[in-house]
């Protein structure tokens, strides 16, 4: 067994000695260097555009305009492409944008010799603007007076609105029932940024007729395609690789710079660099969408959900890119974690505004939906005077649930077991019992929240994924995926899925790390958490093929029938005792250089994956809780995930520790500050504060395994729950110390000193 | 103008000529073709340049070439040994599963090199503070800590070791 094993990372051994390669490590001799010009309004047209000065700048090779670039719109979201033209992504894109709708938007670009001459020449570009009345929040975006950003898509500023109903009736009709408690809450999210180490760097080059870019980038497929889309030119003709990426987080799943780089190329037949800088990477890439819900519910006393209404708003920003698709996500996510007795509504609004443009980041509306929802199942339960855990155990999804909006089926689920080890682990009876009363300046609390989370996009999109395998002369394998490896594992586990089916030790499975549209096979990349399952699903039906050919060219070097025989520990073995045919080198050998009968085996299959299955777990956490500082120390934390059978329980939990680093930075602190302009203020990582190691508590987790029919390996997804519900459950634990609501985040000490106005006032009587 | 530097790096004595302007990040990378050097903000805040400078970790990017005359300047290249093995600290990161997408590895590494040959322990609280330069967002360090932590005990083992003989 290979499957469960702690098999160090196939690329650790690169990454620590420094020979792995990201983008910006390739030596590329002439490579011309860019920087962009931004705009400098937030909602505004450019009238001019002065590049003489720039031009004059010694080492500029060439400054291009929005009123130089091709004029048809394209679109980002790294989406498998849809051939129904209704569920195809908005074109809204441009290389360069005349018409600027947030501050940061690209207008002009200059490309020269060197980084500091291209910085002079950026800084020369003189830019007249027509401006008009910024709108910052969605409100602003649907008042009749507001523009609209982007009228050849869309009339108004609503990217889209999707609705569902679950249950019959009238919702309101729920105000007549009298044993009913009825609760309303508003809940809002807030921006925050990805801050993936590596910048999202990109350098493109032509050669064999074709533009070759290498970038860092989740979905090297997708991106070529966009690419073709952006230029006009045939998808045949653009060729991505993705060396080593330093990190991605959703902002990767998308194409960024890319087109624009290409492009370039195309336009100077010479190689350049699109360099985007970290302040950039802020303003100017992709953000985790804010939203605000409204939320009403209907409860009985017993804890029975009786009816819900959820109401969404997310704020899209400038651009369209993933954010139709994230803002329903999280209204679907409020339908599937609980079943109401009579009725559910959702209405999920995207709007476009002023800002910059939010895409996929790890969770996919997922962390926005968990707060919003778990902290509104604190609040009902805090009013039916009910244990917070008991009440979702009353709710919650149970086996065999069939989602009526997706059809996703609910096929394992270990939520109860993931909920009855954060218990024991934190102390929750006592603790919910022993806490909750202090009066002083520092308070302690403990409290929690769970998810659901699907594995990958189906049947909302496309899910396919190919895997190929090729036999080396000394019976090793080589192992090609379309799949990316952006650190969070996948080559290793992929290795082991491999060895597992192949027997074929997992030391010699060579895993290609390097995707290469030209010769990597197709998969869609890192995104939805969707990889050990669907392209897992490929690696095992590549793998069973792979083993069938290696029978078959056995049974014709050995006589002995493929059927009876079974490859075991690198060697080929009768199935019935064990008994060594011939050793994989061996047969290799003679499949490759056999006078007589040759065969170069390998084996090629597509995973045409037409099934999903949830994922849970919870966090509990306990905290320290200063009224006077509205600061809150975390003193204990666990997540607990069911995400069925763990290939690689080392790795797995270096997974849930950097979900719950980045969930804690999410509710902590995390922020994007604008000035009226909308201009953000903290464009860096000093202003911005990401969680150093002194900021982090030790981080604890577990796993309730359990074998998921569905999956390849038992395994579901793992990659983005664990950032999912740590926000809530220390939102939580601070409603437990203090018996305060808050709603929005993060909680810092400026939203929490207000907050805490009441109790402060309390306290000074005492 | 450029300035010659004279500076030891990973061991061996090397002559540069730079613009004075240069930071020690882009005379590393570009010019000495040591690629491990990760430039991830170039103004100090993310610790993904580090390297050691007289065995002291120091961010690359703010440091200028010109500072690094008659110096010695480790970075992970200089690490590995001729036959392949690998440092104890980068042993104990591949033992503890502590790297994921590995652009803060080398980095981190070399702080963990300094801290190791401080010769020992410390708490894991005083370990947060001593790595605090770095910033990963794949890992929330814990695994980062009992590498650093294992590296640490490995390397008074053998001092004690040593010392028995």
């Amino acid at each position: 067994m290979v499957i469960g094993k702690n098999i160090p990372r196939v690329d650790a051994v690169d990454k620590v000695t420094g020979r792995a390669r990201y983008t910006q490590d390739f030596a590329m001799p002439g490579l011309l260097r860019t920087r962009l010009v931004r705009s400098t309004v937030a909602n505004g047209l450019v009238t001019s555009i002065d590049t003489e000065k720039a031009k004059a700048v010694p080492g500029v090779v060439a400054v291009f305009t929005c009123f130089d670039v091709p004029q048809h719109p394209f679109p980002t979201a790294g989406h498998p492409w849809s051939v129904d033209p209704k569920h195809q992504d908005i074109s809204d894109r441009l290389l360069l944008n005349r018409r600027v709708r947030y501050y940061g938007d690209e207008v002009a670009v200059v490309v020269a010799k060197d980084e500091i001459s291209a910085k002079r020449g950026a800084a020369l570009v003189h830019i007249e603007y027509e401006t008009y009345p910024p709108v910052f929040e969605p409100e602003d975006a649907l008042a009749p007076e507001a523009t609209p950003l982007h009228p050849e898509v869309r009339e108004n500023n609503v990217i889209v609105k999707s609705s569902y109903k679950v249950g019959d009736g009238d919702f309101d009709d729920l105000a007549r029932e009298t044993d009913l408690v009825h609760v309303q809450g508003t809940y809002e999210t807030q921006v925050v940024q990805h801050c993936h180490i590596e910048l999202p760097v990109s350098r493109a080059y032509l050669e064999e007729g074709k533009i070759i870019i290498i970038s860092s980038t989740q979905i090297p497929h997708i991106m070529r395609r966009v690419c073709a889309q952006a230029l006009g030119c045939d998808i045949g003709k653009i060729r991505i690789i993705k060396p080593y990426i330093g990190g991605g987080f959703g902002n990767k799943q998308d194409v960024l710079y890319e087109p624009l780089n290409a492009w370039l190329v195309q336009q100077l037949q010479r190689p350049v660099e699109v360099f985007i800088s970290r302040e950039e990477t802020f303003t100017s890439t992709r953000t985790r969408h804010a939203i605000r819900a409204h939320l009403d519910t209907y409860v009985r006393d017993d804890g029975r959900l009786i009816g819900r209404r959820y109401i969404g708003y997310a704020n899209n920003g400038g651009y369209a890119s993933h954010g139709h698709a994230i803002s329903a996500n999280c209204a679907n996510e409020y339908r599937m974690l609980y079943q109401d007795e009579q009725m559910l509504e959702g209405t999920a609004y995207t709007i476009y505004t002023n800002r910059p443009a939010a895409g996929a980041m790890r969770g996919y509306g997922i962390p926005q939906a968990c707060f919003i929802m778990e902290s509104h199942m604190d609040d009902l339960a805090h009013r039916i005077h009910m244990d917070p855990v008991a009440f979702r155990r009353k709710n919650m999804m149970k086996l065999g649930y069939v989602d009526p909006g997706t059809t996703i089926t609910c096929h394992s689920t270990k939520l109860d077991e993931c909920l009855d080890i954060g218990m024991k682990y934190i102390g929750w009876t006592d603790k919910r019992t022993r806490y909750g009363h202090d009066r002083g300046v520092v308070r302690r609390g403990v409290g929690m929240a769970m998810f659901c989370y699907k594995t990958g996009v189906y049947p909302i999109a496309l899910e396919t994924a190919t895997a190929r395998m090729i036999l080396n002369q000394d019976g090793s394998i080589q192992l090609q995926t379309g799949a990316t490896e952006i650190g969070q594992g996948a080559a290793t586990v992929f290795a082991q899925m491999t060895a597992e089916t192949l027997g074929i030790s997992v030391e010699r499975i060579h895993v290609v790390q390097t995707q290469d549209t030209d010769t990597a096979p197709f998969d869609t990349g890192a995104y939805a958490s969707r990889q050990s399952y669907v392209s897992g699903m490929a690696v095992k039906k590549t793998a069973l093929s792979m083993k069938q050919k290696i029978l078959a060219y056995c049974e014709r070097l050995t006589t002995q029938p493929a059927d009876t025989l079974d490859i075991r520990a690198d060697a080929v073995v009768t199935k019935a005792d064990g008994a060594l045919v011939v050793s994989m080198e061996e047969l290799a050998m003679n499949a490759m250089y056999s006078l007589s009968d040759t065969e170069h085996i390998t084996a090629n299959e597509t995973a045409h994956c037409k099934d999903n299955t949830y994922s849970f777990g919870a966090t509990f956490a306990e905290i320290e809780v200063d009224i006077a500082l509205g600061k809150i120390k975390v003193i204990d934390i666990i997540n607990v995930h069911d995400s069925g059978i763990i290939i690689n329980p080392a790795m797995a939990a270096g997974q849930v520790h950097g979900g719950m680093s980045m969930g804690l930075g999410y509710v902590l602190g995390e922020d994007y500050i604008y000035d009226e302009q909308g201009k953000q203020l903290n464009d860096n990582l000093l202003y911005y504060k990401i969680l150093t190691a002194m900021d982090h508590p030790n981080l604890h987790h577990a796993f309730a395994e359990c074998n998921d029919p569905t999956a390849p390996y038992g395994n579901k997804s793992l990659g983005e729950p664990p950032t999912l519900t740590v926000a809530p459950a220390i939102r939580n634990a601070l409603l437990h110390a203090t018996g305060v609501a808050v709603n929005s985040l993060p909680l810092n000490p400026q939203r929490l000193v207000p907050a805490f106005d009441t109790l402060r006032k309390e306290m000074a009587h005492v | 103008m450029y300035i010659d530097v004279n500076m030891t790096v990973n061991g061996e004595a090397t002559t540069v000529s730079v613009d004075p302007r240069e930071n020690l990040l882009d005379t590393l990378r570009d010019r000495l073709g040591l690629t491990s050097v990760k430039r991830g903000c170039e103004v100090g805040e993310c610790g993904a340049c580090t390297v050691l400078i007289d065995g002291e970790p120091f961010d690359s990017c703010i440091y200028l070439t010109l500072w690094a005359e008659g110096k010695s300047i480790l970075t992970v290249e200089g690490l590995t040994k001729r036959d392949g093995t690998l440092h104890p600290v980068q042993q104990a990161f591949v033992d503890e599963a502590a790297v994921q997408c590995g652009f803060c590895t080398p980095g981190l590494i070399l702080s963990a090199v300094s801290i190791v040959g401080k010769n020992r322990r410390f708490t894991r609280d005083e370990l947060r503070v001593l790595i605090a330069g770095h910033l990963c967002r794949c890992t929330g360090y814990e695994h980062i800590l009992n590498a650093v932590e294992q590296a640490i005990e490995r390397q008074l083992q053998m001092k004690e070791d040593c010392h028995a003989r």
